[in-house]
């Protein structure tokens, strides 16, 4: 059994299926992208991962046990950051550390939020205001306080889709950086296929919804570290990118096809009598 | 230079627009904008007071009543200045009525060593702005009151939706109701319930004070609720992935998340309250503005009008003064505001 492991989870809000059969496991250690369109039901997976939602049919499993509501294993680094705007970064990281850890004393919970500021390159920042920090910055505190819960599984939703994308280079290396030092289980939602091949060591494409499900994996076996510039030129790169992208481009081409609602109703032609 | 910069930052967050371009101006910035900021700010109301005047005391005299001509805006002047020095006289008169009975005593207890001399309270009648400091009391003892209930049960309306279905059909049935049907009730609850041979507070205070309580607690019932039913749910996201009690989730999120609509409901409870208490202040006979203004009514001398011009005049400025206070707290704990400084 996987580490992490959905069987046939479907998810739908009132009448609008959003995920319809999603099969998905993922080792201890893995590094696993989950690519797709926007609107496809991404952010619902990790909701449904992280125990914010509970599927309709189906189950998540993490280690084995079903997955019944959220918890401090699956650190979630959300989309829209979710810092609280009155708090300093280091009360937000350390609000997650004092609630986490309360056991243990002061002096280790302190050192605890520095290490993970001084992670993520913010150690300078520590008593400024979100409000006060630029976008990449304040993702980068998301991802601190996620690091910092000590979860198993780090569950990271779009976190670089806001930003432009000198930062997202930076902060992808970041990422890259920290998984190796750590190897912690990580599940990416991004809609940029590069990213994915950067980070990931498998990468999971989604259909586009409504009644979203995975398309067949692709595993990036490119030597890591892997850097961007030597990516641009190598083939087995460009080779996985061309797969994955077509497969998305012809899911959403299927979709399209297929799905009654998004096709035009043909115009009405009624002959009209001429006299 | 810097605490130039301070100072116009502090009359930024206080509302003291006024002073801004003028220290704008000290700073030597943009002469010309702040000439016309100034303009606009100081100036136009100042126009607006000079025509208002004029045109008061033009038709003021042609008004007549049963008690003699409206008073003009020279007459409240005057009646306002004579109110003053009465107060000052009534200081004065305490004053001597005070050192009078202490050397009164001295010879006292000179002559008859060994006996006590009972010490009297002076009874002079309450001035003019005594009114207004009991006034000010009391409304605030109902503004308290007001919040101690509104702001847990607004939490409590935010938090959970059974609890606000459960309630909301009082807070609409109630809200709407005037201190004047509230008044009665409350006077005759509070002689039935409140009785002690010596009350700390005189009757009529409390009256007036949960009258005020009453009808000011609901913007502040309503907006906590509404600051706290708003939440961002990735904040309560947060609470759920880090297992937050309830108690630490109320601390850490709820209420700092809330706090500028409470203090937004505070503010006009506190304008609200403001204008009930001198309508309960008339009728349950608390001494204070609204008694005042009564008990110039009542009287019905040539001078009648003009107090209680005074009175109104009187009852606006401490309501705006009230207002921007509340204003200046509203926005210190605006986390979006502390965070630009």
């Amino acid at each position: 059994m996987a580490f992490l492991e959905l069987n046939g989870v479907s998810k739908s809000f009132g009448h609008a299926p959003v995920l319809r059969g999603l099969d998905l496991s993922i080792e201890e250690g893995e590094f696993v992208a989950i690519v797709g369109f926007s609107g496809s039901g991404k952010t619902t997976l990790i909701n449904l991962i992280a125990g914010l939602l509970r599927p309709n049919t189906g189950s998540v499993r993490l280690d084995g046990r079903e997955i019944t509501g959220p918890g401090p294993d699956r650190g979630v680094a959300f989309q829209t950051y979710a810092l609280l705007p009155w708090l300093t970064v280091r009360e937000n990281i350390a609000l997650a550390v004092d609630s986490l850890f309360p056991d243990w004393p002061a002096s280790k919970r302190r050192a605890h939020v520095d290490r993970h500021l001084a992670m993520v390159n913010l150690a300078a920042a520590g008593d400024k205001l979100p409000r006060q920090l630029s976008g990449g910055m304040r993702q980068r505190v998301s991802v601190a306080r996620a690091l910092a819960m000590d979860p198993r599984i780090l569950l990271l939703d779009e976190p670089l889709s806001a930003l432009d994308a000198l930062t997202r280079g930076t902060l992808q290396n970041e990422i890259a950086r920290i998984w190796a030092a750590d190897r912690k289980t990580v599940v990416l939602i991004t809609n940029d296929v590069d990213e994915g091949l950067l980070l990931a060591d498998r990468i999971i494409p989604m259909t586009p919804g409504p009644g979203a499900t995975l398309g067949p994996e692709v595993r990036v076996t490119l030597p890591r570290p892997r850097d961007r510039r030597e990516l641009n030129h190598n083939p087995e790169f460009k080779r996985l990118r061309a797969s994955v992208t077509t497969w998305l481009l012809d899911a959403a081409a299927r979709r399209k096809a297929t799905s009654p609602g998004r096709v035009p109703a043909p115009p009405c032609l009624t002959p009209i009598a001429i006299n | 230079m810097n605490l130039l910069r301070r100072l116009i930052a502090f009359c930024e967050t206080t509302g003291l627009t006024l002073f801004v371009p003028v220290l704008r101006l000290c700073l030597g910035e943009e002469p010309r904008r702040q000439l016309g900021a100034l303009g606009r700010i100081a100036g136009l109301p100042l126009v607006g007071a000079a025509v208002f005047l004029l045109a008061w005391s033009a038709v003021a005299s042609d008004v007549k009543t049963s008690i003699g001509a409206l008073p003009g805006p020279v007459q409240v002047w005057e009646q306002a200045e004579g109110l003053v020095k009465e107060h000052l006289a009534e200081r004065a008169r305490e004053r001597a009525f005070y050192a009078r009975q202490a050397e009164i005593k001295v010879r006292y207890e000179k002559a008859f060593p060994g006996r006590h001399w009972a010490e009297r309270k002076y009874s002079g009648a309450p001035t003019y702005l005594d009114e207004i400091l009991t006034s000010l009391e009391t409304v605030f003892a109902g503004f308290l009151i007001a919040s101690a209930i509104a702001i847990p049960i607004g939490i409590l309306c935010g938090l959970s939706e059974t609890f606000f279905n459960t309630v909301n059909p009082y807070i609409q049935l109630f809200r709407p109701v005037s201190p004047l049907a509230w008044l009665p009730i409350v006077m005759i609850l509070v002689s039935a319930l409140y009785t002690s041979k010596d009350p700390l507070f005189a009757k009529s205070f409390v009256s007036s004070a949960i009258t005020v309580a009453l009808c000011s607690l609901w913007p502040t019932l309503v907006n906590t609720a509404i600051g706290v039913g708003s939440i961002d749910p990735d904040h309560l996201n947060v609470a759920r992935v880090l297992r937050l009690s309830w108690w630490v989730r109320l601390r850490k999120i709820v209420l700092p998340s809330a706090l500028p609509f409470i203090f937004t409901g505070l503010r006009l409870s506190l304008s609200v309250g403001w204008m009930v208490l001198i309508a309960a202040e008339m009728l349950a006979q608390n001494p204070g503005l609204g008694k005042f203004v009564w008990d110039m009514f009542q009287n019905g001398s040539s001078q009648t009008l003009a107090l209680i011009m005074v009175a109104v005049f009187t009852i606006g400025i401490i309501g705006f003064i009230l207002d921007r206070l509340m204003l200046t707290l509203q926005q210190l704990v605006s986390y979006e505001r502390s965070a630009k400084r």
